[in-house]
């Protein structure tokens, strides 16, 4: 990633931060739900951008997160103890995970991910004592700081704003670092990779361990601030195929593109949801089919593109 | 008694699932495409069979006759116009477009059918079938037939016509049938339209035995996806020892953890499978 792409993300984000300023609980629900998709797609990209693994596992990391976070703050632990402690698992849990299915490869890998959410909305279903099961989780007041509806809808913004500032930055680092080179060695040729000695299985599996981790603090706040969760609910598997059309609508591999890509798609979203209810799946079909067909290489591209030709001309 | 019993409620319902699964498999074989509308095809063939038999009064062993060509032109049309566009780009790209397409279709049934459930009731009712004290619905037993005739006809025309081995070729190389003379994109199109119209019969034939809806999508591509990988990918034989594999475990499992486990089971079959036998009971190592 280009360093002004980099430091203009983050300044952009650090200027979204005032949004609570305009006072309007529709535009701090929007926000939380931009800065939520964001880092999803976000965190996606390490996994399907950077290592080219297409993994449907968002769905069950945000329904592990959120479910985990349900628990512990029903059992008395403070909000930021359990982001914490639902990261922690979440991390680890993916990365013993991981090391069994990223052995798979293309639909193998896809479909073993998207199982996983399966198995999980399954378990939790029949869990009932633990989880409640369909009937879903209440979740009690875990900001007791601020007594007003919009001073709690404030707070969840800017901690999921907060969230995403560090998971860009991470995963910017990771971009970096000498595992960001091995995972995109493996994406382009994994058997040479792992002849000069990337360590495949154990790159892979962290890869999928950072895809999780964001995602399941993310899911912590989101049942916190909705106060009630279901499994049908943080298990849908829209939650797993979202952050791929957003990180597509950006530009595959880019942190910064996965940002744009979450924005502009919840957008669309916002603006379908309102004047198509009825149709509002069928838009967002024809929204991802034309994309694949007429932009492949996301929005990303459409600056690179007028640069060439601009270059071209001149 | 019961073991043999809940042993034929698992072999019949193991050959329906054979017979949703083996349009899939095949196109994921050959056109290395996982076609996520094969569960809304599936629905759409039930409507088929419900209309035409409330509106024109057709039995749905009947409507089999026009849903396959029905179907077939569906599943080559969009191959054609669609899909053999981005045939050559990475999985992520064709899964997310089937996914896209699917969400259009399912959209569409849901506004033109609504989400209620419906059910095609056959009258007079064709009553139940019972052997000492085995007993099975003959709905059940006709549509197990059929759905293990329609699997034959597949498979003979995969080994014994012109274009099934044109097929069969292009599954095992592409590039070498390409220079043999195979016109690989209109092999695809005949592919994706063979799997349409196995998905639409299926669908006819599950209409005698299931409620209608579009919701019920979802759960038929999940049951193709399993018995694909327990089977191995891409071969009829594969999709029916899959299938019927399935269906008898489903039956003792729901013996003997009780139904609600099911799905359960099957996709703690499904992930046991892809991390031990990835290539499936059938499938050959490195031919996937």
């Amino acid at each position: 990633m280009k360093k002004s792409s980099y430091f203009g993300t983050i300044a952009l984000l650090v200027l979204f931060g005032c949004l609570p300023l305009f006072e309007s609980s529709y535009a701090l629900r929007i926000g939380i739900f931009a800065c939520m998709y964001a880092i999803m797609a976000v965190s996606w990209t390490v996994i399907g951008g950077f290592t080219g693994y297409p993994s449907f596992a968002t769905a069950a990391f945000f329904g592990f997160g959120a479910y985990c976070g349900g628990v512990l703050i029903n059992k008395g632990w403070p909000l930021f103890a359990a982001v914490g402690a639902a990261g922690a698992v979440a991390f680890v849990s993916a990365l013993l995970l991981g090391i069994a299915l990223v052995r798979l490869r293309g639909h193998y890998f896809a479909i073993g991910s998207l199982a996983v959410a399966e198995v999980l909305r399954e378990a939790t279903n029949s869990a009932t004592d633990l989880t409640g099961g369909g009937m879903g989780l209440n979740i009690p007041l875990a900001v007791t700081s601020s007594s007003s509806v919009m001073g709690e809808a404030s707070f969840f913004f800017w901690a999921m704003l907060a969230l995403l500032l560090l998971t860009f930055i991470v995963v910017h680092l990771i971009q970096q670092s000498k595992l960001g080179f091995g995972l995109v060695c493996i994406k382009q040729n994994e058997s040479a990779a792992d002849m000069i000695g990337v360590n495949a299985t154990m790159y892979k599996s962290v890869a999928f361990a950072f895809s999780g981790v964001f995602v399941a603090m993310a899911g912590v706040l989101y049942a916190a601030w909705m106060h009630y969760i279901e499994p049908a609910d943080v298990f849908d598997v829209l939650l797993a195929v979202k952050p791929i059309v957003m990180a597509l609508l950006g530009g595959l591999g880019s942190p910064a593109g996965a940002v744009l890509g979450a924005f502009v798609f919840l957008g669309i979203e916002e603006l379908v949801w309102r004047n198509f209810l009825q149709i509002h799946s069928g838009v967002l079909g024809l929204l991802v089919v034309v994309l694949l067909l007429f932009l492949p290489n996301g929005m990303m591209s459409i600056a690179k593109r007028l640069s060439f030709r601009r270059g071209q001309r001149g | 008694m019961l073991v043999i019993q809940v042993l034929l409620n698992g072999i019949v319902l193991g050959s329906l699932y054979a017979c949703i699964a083996v349009g899939f498999s095949l196109v994921w074989g050959v056109l290395n495409v996982i076609n996520l509308m094969h569960g809304s095809f599936i629905v759409l063939g039930s409507y088929l069979a419900w209309g035409a038999y409330n509106a024109l009064g057709l039995a749905p062993w009947t409507a089999l006759l026009i849903a396959a060509p029905a179907f077939f032109c569906l599943g080559y049309a969009i191959q054609r116009g669609i899909l053999n566009r981005v045939i050559a780009a990475p999985v992520l790209v064709t899964l997310t477009l089937t996914f896209g397409l699917d969400l259009m279709l399912n959209n569409a049934m849901l506004i033109g059918f609504k989400a209620d459930y419906r059910r095609l009731i056959l009258d007079p009712s064709l009553g139940t079938v019972s052997v000492g004290s085995l007993v099975v619905p003959t709905d059940r037993i006709v549509a197990t037939i059929f759905a293990l005739l329609l699997t034959l006809v597949l498979y003979l025309v995969l080994r014994r016509s012109r274009i099934g081995r044109a097929i069969v070729a292009v599954r095992m190389d592409r590039d070498a049938s390409r220079l043999m003379g195979v016109d690989v994109p209109s092999i695809y199109a005949i592919t994706f339209g063979l799997g349409a119209a196995m998905a639409g019969c299926a669908g006819v034939l599950l209409a005698m035995i299931y409620p209608i809806s579009p919701i019920a999508a979802g759960s038929f591509l999940g049951k193709a996806f399993v018995v694909c990988v327990l089977g191995g990918l891409g071969s009829v034989p594969g999709a029916v020892v899959g299938g019927l594999f399935l269906g008898v475990m489903e039956s003792f499992g729901s013996l003997a953890f009780g139904p609600e486990h099911s799905v359960t089971l099957s996709f703690g079959l499904l992930i046991l499978f892809l991390i031990v036998r990835p290539q499936g009971l059938l499938g050959k190592r490195g031919f996937e």
